[in-house]
Parts: C-alpha cells; sequence; structure tokens
C-alpha cells in the first residue's frame, strides 16, 4: 500500500509542477467549445440543442492531448522496466497511473465546464447534467486512453496512432454522454454511462500491463 | 565490514540459456552458475548480447531456449535489482524525493535516503532538482537505488559509464560491500573492475569467435 501511495504521490507532483499542461488542456478544451458558435452562427436555439454534443466533443479531445504523457516518459527513460521490479504488480502501478490521469485532465475540464456551458448559451439544469454525464463518463474515457496509450508506448509517433485505436471505443461514451445531458432519457443514458465507466477501470489496469511487458521486449 | 552474511544463500543457475531480441539469436546457449558472494562480469565487444542477457536474467526478456532458476528464492519476494543505461531519473523532481520514491516502491529494507546519498556523494544535492544533474551524477543517483532497497542480485549494466576515477572507486566499493553481505551480482562492463578479493569475481566473455 506504501508503494501504491508513493506512486500516487510521485504522479501527482510530477503533474503539477510541469504545470503548464494542466493549463493547455483546460485552454483547449475551452477553445474548441468557443470557436463552435463562431463557425455555427450565432443562433441561440441550435447552439443549446448541439451545445451537450460540442461539450463531450471538447473533453474527448482534450483528454486525448494528454495521452502521451500518461507512459510515454517512464517507458522512455527506463523506469517502466524498473517499476516491473518494483514491490507492487504491474497493473496496480497503471491503476495509479490512471487515477491521477483521471485528477489531472478529466477534473480540471469538469471544473471548467460551466465556462463553456455559458458560451454555448447552455440552460442551467443542461449544466447540471453536463457536470454529472462528465463526471460518470471520463472515467471511461481515461481507462481508454491508458489502454490506446499502453498499446502504443513503444511506437514512436504512438500519439498519432492511439486517436485511432480510441475512436471505437469511445464511440459509446459519447453517445450516452450526449444522451445523459438532453432532455428524456438522461436517467437510463447516466447508469449506461457508469456501467461503462466501471467496467472499462476495472479491466483497463490489466489490458495496458500486458500491453506495456509485451512492449519491452 | 563484518563477515555478517544478510541474505539467504541462493544460487542463480542458467542452463543452455539462449537470449536474443525480436526472435533473433544473439548468444551461443550459456550456461552459468554465480552463487552468493560473488560476482560474475560479463565483457565483450558491443552486439553481443551483454544487455540482453541481463534482461532476459531480469525476466523483462523471455529467452529464447534454454532453463533460468534462482535456487533457495523465496518466491512471492523480489529477489533483484536491475540497473541498465539509463538512469529513470525525474526531472522537476528532487534528487530526494527520486530516491525517496524508489525507497517505498521496492521498499525501504536497505540504508535511509540520507546515508544512501552521502555514500554515493549526492549527499549536498539532495534539495536539487534531479534535471540538473550531470550525466555521471545521475549514474551516482541510479546506484543509491541499489543501497536503499537490499536485494540479492544486482543485475548492473555498465554500471561506469559516465563516472570519474572516483566513480569507478565508488563502484568496487559498492559492489564488494554487497559481495561480502552474501549478495551476488552480474555486471555487464567494458571498464575492468578490480575487486580486493579476486576469488569473488569470474569474468565471462561473450561473442568469441565471431
Amino acid at each position: 500500500m506504501t508503494a501504491f501511495r508513493a506512486l500516487l504521490r510521485r504522479e501527482l507532483r510530477l503533474a503539477l509542477r510541469g504545470g503548464g499542461d494542466m493549463l493547455t488542456l483546460v485552454l483547449f478544451f475551452v477553445i474548441v467549445g468557443a470557436i463552435v458558435p463562431f463557425a455555427v452562427g450565432p443562433d441561440q436555439e441550435l447552439l443549446a440543442r448541439i451545445a451537450p454534443g460540442i461539450v463531450w466533443i471538447a473533453a474527448f479531445l482534450a483528454m486525448l492531448l494528454g495521452l502521451d504523457r500518461l507512459f510515454r516518459p517512464d517507458h522512455e527513460d527506463g523506469t517502466m522496466i524498473l517499476l516491473r521490479q518494483a514491490e507492487l504488480p504491474l497493473s496496480a502501478i497503471v491503476a495509479a497511473k490512471l487515477i491521477v490521469h483521471w485528477l489531472v485532465t478529466a477534473l480540471p475540464l469538469i471544473v471548467a465546464s460551466p465556462l463553456l456551458a455559458v458560451l454555448l448559451a447552455m440552460e442551467g439544469d443542461a449544466l447540471w447534467r453536463t457536470i454529472c454525464s462528465l463526471l460518470l463518463g471520463t472515467p471511461a474515457l481515461a481507462a481508454f486512453g491508458a489502454l490506446g496509450a499502453a498499446v502504443t508506448v513503444s511506437i514512436r509517433r504512438g500519439a498519432l496512432i492511439s486517436p485511432i485505436l480510441l475512436a471505437p471505443l469511445s464511440i459509446p461514451v459519447l453517445i450516452f454522454g450526449t444522451g445523459a445531458v438532453s432532455v428524456g432519457q438522461s436517467g437510463a443514458a447516466m447508469l449506461f454511462l457508469a456501467a461503462l465507466s466501471l467496467m472499462a477501470v476495472a479491466l483497463a489496469p490489466f489490458a495496458a500491463a500486458l500491453a506495456i511487458s509485451s512492449a519491452e521486449d | 565490514m563484518t563477515q555478517r552474511h544478510l541474505f539467504p544463500p541462493l544460487t542463480l543457475c542458467a542452463e543452455a540459456l539462449q537470449c536474443g531480441r525480436g526472435g533473433m539469436a544473439l548468444t551461443a546457449p550459456l550456461s552459468l552458475t554465480v552463487e552468493s558472494g560473488q560476482c560474475l562480469l560479463l565483457r565483450g565487444p558491443n552486439g553481443t548480447g551483454k544487455t540482453t542477457l541481463l534482461l532476459t536474467l531480469a525476466g523483462i526478456v523471455p529467452p529464447l531456449e534454454g532453463k533460468l532458476a534462482i535456487k533457495g528464492r523465496d518466491e512471492d519476494a523480489r529477489v533483484l535489482h536491475y540497473c541498465g543505461h539509463r538512469n529513470a531519473i525525474k526531472p522537476r523532481l528532487t534528487v530526494a524525493e527520486n530516491l525517496d520514491f524508489w525507497a517505498e516502491v521496492n521498499g525501504p529494507s536497505g540504508t535511509s535516503v540520507d546515508e544512501a546519498l552521502g555514500e554515493v556523494g549526492l549527499g549536498h544535492l539532495a534539495e536539487l532538482d534531479a534535471g540538473y544533474l550531470s550525466a555521471g551524477q545521475g549514474r551516482r543517483l541510479a546506484l543509491a537505488r541499489l543501497l536503499v532497497s537490499q536485494r540479492p542480485l544486482w543485475l548492473l549494466d555498465e554500471p561506469t559509464a559516465a563516472l570519474d576515477v572516483e566513480g569507478h572507486a565508488l563502484v568496487t566499493r559498492l559492489l564488494d560491500r554487497h559481495l561480502s553481505l552474501g549478495g551476488m551480482a552480474i555486471a555487464a562492463t567494458h571498464d575492468a573492475i578490480t575487486l580486493p578479493d579476486s576469488d569473488r569475481v569470474r569474468t565471462l566473455f561473450l561473442g568469441v569467435g565471431r
């Protein structure tokens, strides 16, 4: 347990001292959402209708940006090889990294989402549902992202390939994510989103650990 | 140094072990045994499989053929330290934080972080951002990792690379102490490592007759 805590602490420190990275993600998230009204025109009704989709697309893209930091630096400086001699299994190491990845990429986006909601002329009620759906759905995006990052960790330009691998896996999250924001079937979509996240978070560490250990050969 | 043995007696046995990367064999089938208190030096030109052999012994690269066993080990315990080309040092963390992390992840069973840093000559840099360390200082930090967690088997890949004369003496001193505590070591090296007690050291030449 000490080893797990030490890993969490180190990952958090590295992410927070890299300060700029987190701000970049949030800015990217807000900018993607902010340019849409310019592209589709200032039609308030239309904007409010497509706003859930825009928020989710912005979140998906911003989370892709942060993926390359997840395993690649550790793979390249030799940390990954050494971690395999650590007192805890590789899957636990991946799990710790996944938790911190969510905290430093998804959580800032969720905190910044009210700003985006204002820019997209969302109602108060829809904003609340957006925050809930992001809270429930982003763990699944982070877990699938970890999987993609692990599979491509030994490929030099892996950052370009993992989005292609991730897109099909992320489609259900986007469908239920936007579904959870729109009025009507919100409750059921939230449940599906939660189920997706639970399943992805439970399975991804094992799959990613397998991918990483075979990448070393 | 006392002659008290810290580690249980272990024997590393490899039988007709053939190592390679990506399906291509790099070494002829090797048979070797290393016992507690012994050091095996791997010598040979570049590209003859020294690193691959170490990675195979560490269990990171599966052997192409042959058997590998460490007799006398406790199945649950981690028995080895691998110290590769890359130092695995994180910039943005201080030198002490880097070492502290490894002590906790590998189990703080050895000396304290402060003592280990003093031992490798980085005591005065503990609070420095590790990104500013020179290549040789980075190597010293990597060696300090071997001290904060006690493990009987050291697999060292070019331990003296980038080190100065005093650094070579440091590697020799650390190895000698490790062996007298009943540990064992396998080191790939281009520099001659001369231990005070030459009975403990054997040398394996790889890539002979190629």
